[in-house]
């Protein structure tokens, strides 16, 4: 069979099974559809957290971004797990005591306030809007590329599966379907890695294998270090001065914006207790470790396979795999020097290759030149992990808008089948707008997805934080904190994104620091602020206090309720 | 009352504890000293670069299961825990 054919029935047989599980797991009630019923394990909550989570940016484009910036690319490895140990320890256990449905919830009553929600469900619909754009886009390429299928029919195909899960089975049908999701990416994900590892260093296992030796005797790394010199680049492992200010800040960013994004938060309220929400963060940690441990090796495998697979090879002999990618225009050649061979170098006037990063997962197992059905394999996962995060963020913009703007703001007294029915019409829109916004996304998409982690981290992770730790801290303090530090994050990030039509450039940077890391500073802002006003206004009301008191012990959590 | 205050005390230092090696293995040992780390190595991997793109990732997982221990002996000897 060829790739086609063997992608075809791979990735059909995978929308059979998650068709399958959302049949299984339809929701009857608002409970349902908005935490599960509450009652699921912590390892299947674990492992739905890990598929939520890891989009097709993690899946698709990080190895290969890695590859390419080296240690640079380290601020991802941490920066994207890293957020798990805050968000175990300081966050998870204390939102599952609380026992609501959503984030604006929390902010909304921890803070006493009308306002403060409605702040706080602003933010979490346009975070979750620009993600979830992000992962339609990812769908569509997916398809196009493999299947041949135009663009746009991708995507439709994409909007109908979602939509057939989401709409029909909520938080539950999700988080089954993500179970079977992340089962189908770690095993695409790994499969490859496994053979390239043996095929490279002799070692099954590619976190070791990274720091093996070659059939020739020295360590990969020395070698990819010593190739990477020769051709004018830095050493893969160096990492220079300015690189460790901005992986510092950019790694600071990400952690603390993924503790504060509120479709990761929300995945903390479907388990039964306290004690499970904490265990379960582990576990979600575990299952994306798995996949974040092997990028960077297959980063180091593809990137010394690549040079010494191309460099200074005669064109003509260049296997099929870069004619392929090269039709598609990701791979383009242009020989400067006429001498019929590649010249792939540093310098940019010398140099006479050009490789779009996004290609490296996908084109691996073909340069490791693996069977077909391993490439199908990883299709697969692709259309997994970008679904299953599509999923996820769907649901917390259908939940904001039926529970937390239309129960809560403006029809209070709405009957409980009546809020279902709302929310089930809110993610069938939010399923069909997202889709579109992926077919024709505006040019500035992957640059906001920055400003989402920042505004995360600039928002959410202080307003929550302080709501637990702080007992004093009160609405004033809270509503002023935030809005500095959303503010802040999205000037900062407007003025020095030209993307943005921002006027700033990179020379001005405040201490070197790059739009992608300023959330961090935005959040210390956001604390800064939030103290000093609450200590300058009146103490939070008495039942706020004892409500604080209550989420600090675990006993007598209850089931999450409205 | 005194039970819980001690209760979310000690809790506090366990987060202070854990948060420390936190910081260390993943700002201290894979950004701020990585150079002089990777002076050392670990096999085929310079020991700093390990750390960024290894190391930090095990630990992680690894505190955070660290806590749940602690948390559920914590809450058994104050009595606070979930029947």
């Amino acid at each position: 069979m060829t790739v086609q054919q063997w992608t075809f029935v791979i990735v059909g047989l995978t929308f059979c099974l998650y068709i399958g599980v959302a049949i299984w797991a339809r929701a009857g009630s608002t409970k349902e559809f908005y935490v599960a019923g509450g009652g699921v394990s912590p390892l299947a909550n674990g492992m739905a957290t890990a598929a939520d989570w890891m989009s097709a940016a993690s899946y698709l484009s990080m190895a290969g971004l890695i590859s390419f910036m080296g240690y640079g690319g380290s601020q991802y490895l941490m920066g994207w797990t890293g957020g798990y140990v805050l968000l175990a320890l300081l966050l998870a256990p204390y939102l599952r005591k609380f026992g609501k449905f959503t984030v604006p919830d929390f902010i909304g009553e921890r803070y006493y306030s009308k306002q403060a929600r409605l702040v706080a469900l602003i933010c979490a619909i346009f975070v979750s809007f620009t993600y979830v754009v992000g992962q339609m886009k990812g769908v569509g390429v997916a398809f196009a590329r493999f299947l041949e299928i135009p663009f746009s029919t991708g995507i439709f195909v994409g909007i109908g599966i979602v939509f057939f899960y989401a709409v029909l089975g909520g938080m539950k049908g999700i988080t089954y379907t993500q179970v079977a999701q992340y089962c189908v990416l770690i095993f695409a994900y790994t499969v490859p890695a496994i053979f390239i590892s043996i095929q490279m260093v002799g070692n099954p296992i590619p976190q070791i294998g990274m720091g093996s030796t070659l059939s020739d005797g020295t360590y990969l790394l020395d070698k990819l270090n010593l190739l990477s010199k020769d051709l004018g680049f830095e050493e893969y492992t160096k990492s220079g001065i300015e690189d460790r200010v901005n992986v510092f800040f950019i790694t600071a960013a990400l952690m603390f914006g993924t503790a504060g994004l509120p479709h990761v938060i929300v995945r903390f309220f479907t388990v039964p207790k306290v004690r499970d929400a904490r265990k379960s963060a582990g576990y979600a940690l575990f299952f994306i470790a798995i996949l974040y441990t092997t990028a960077p090796a297959v980063a180091a495998f593809a990137r010394t396979n690549l040079i010494q697979t191309v460099s200074n090879k005669p064109y003509a002999e260049m296997p099929e795999w870069f004619k392929k990618w090269e039709a598609a225009e990701l791979i383009n050649f242009s020989d400067k020097n006429g001498d019929g061979k590649i010249q792939y170098l540093a310098a940019n006037q010398q140099n006479e290759l050009v490789i779009d990063r996004d290609i490296m997962v996908l084109a691996n197992p073909e340069i490791a030149k693996l069977p077909a059905w391993v490439i199908a394999l990883v299709v697969a996962g692709g259309l997994a992990a970008a679904l299953s995060t599509a999923a996820g963020l769907l649901l917390v913009i259908a939940t904001s808008i039926s529970h937390d703007l239309f129960k809560n703001y403006l029809k209070p007294n709405i009957s409980e089948k009546g809020e279902l029915l709302s929310a089930r019409i809110a993610i069938a829109v939010a399923v069909v707008a997202a889709g579109l916004a992926g077919l024709n996304p505006p040019g500035f998409v992957a640059q906001v997805v920055a400003l989402a982690f920042g505004l995360a981290a600039a928002s959410f992770f202080p307003a929550i934080i302080l709501g637990i730790f702080d007992k004093r801290m009160n609405k004033e303090g809270a509503i002023s904190g935030m809005i500095i530090g959303i503010v802040f994050t999205a000037l900062y990030i407007w003025y020095f994104k030209p993307q943005l039509g921002g006027p700033g450039q990179p020379s001005d940077y405040w201490f070197g620091i790059k739009p992608e890391g300023i959330g961090i500073i935005g959040m210390l802002l956001n604390l800064v602020v939030s103290f000093a006003v609450s200590r300058l206004t009146s103490p939070p009301p008495l039942e706020v206090q004892n409500l604080v008191e209550e989420i600090r012990i675990p006993r007598g959590a209850r089931e999450a309720t409205h | 009352m005194k039970d819980r205050k001690a209760y979310w005390n000690k809790n506090l230092k366990y987060l202070f504890i854990l948060l420390v090696v936190w910081f260390t293995v993943s700002f201290g040992c894979g950004i701020l000293f990585v150079e002089t780390l990777n002076t050392i190595k670990l096999g085929g991997f310079p020991l700093g670069f390990w750390f960024a793109q290894q190391g930090s990732i095990y630990t992680f997982v690894f505190l955070i299961f660290i806590y749940v221990y602690l948390m559920n002996k914590l809450d058994k000897e104050f009595d606070v825990d979930e029947k």
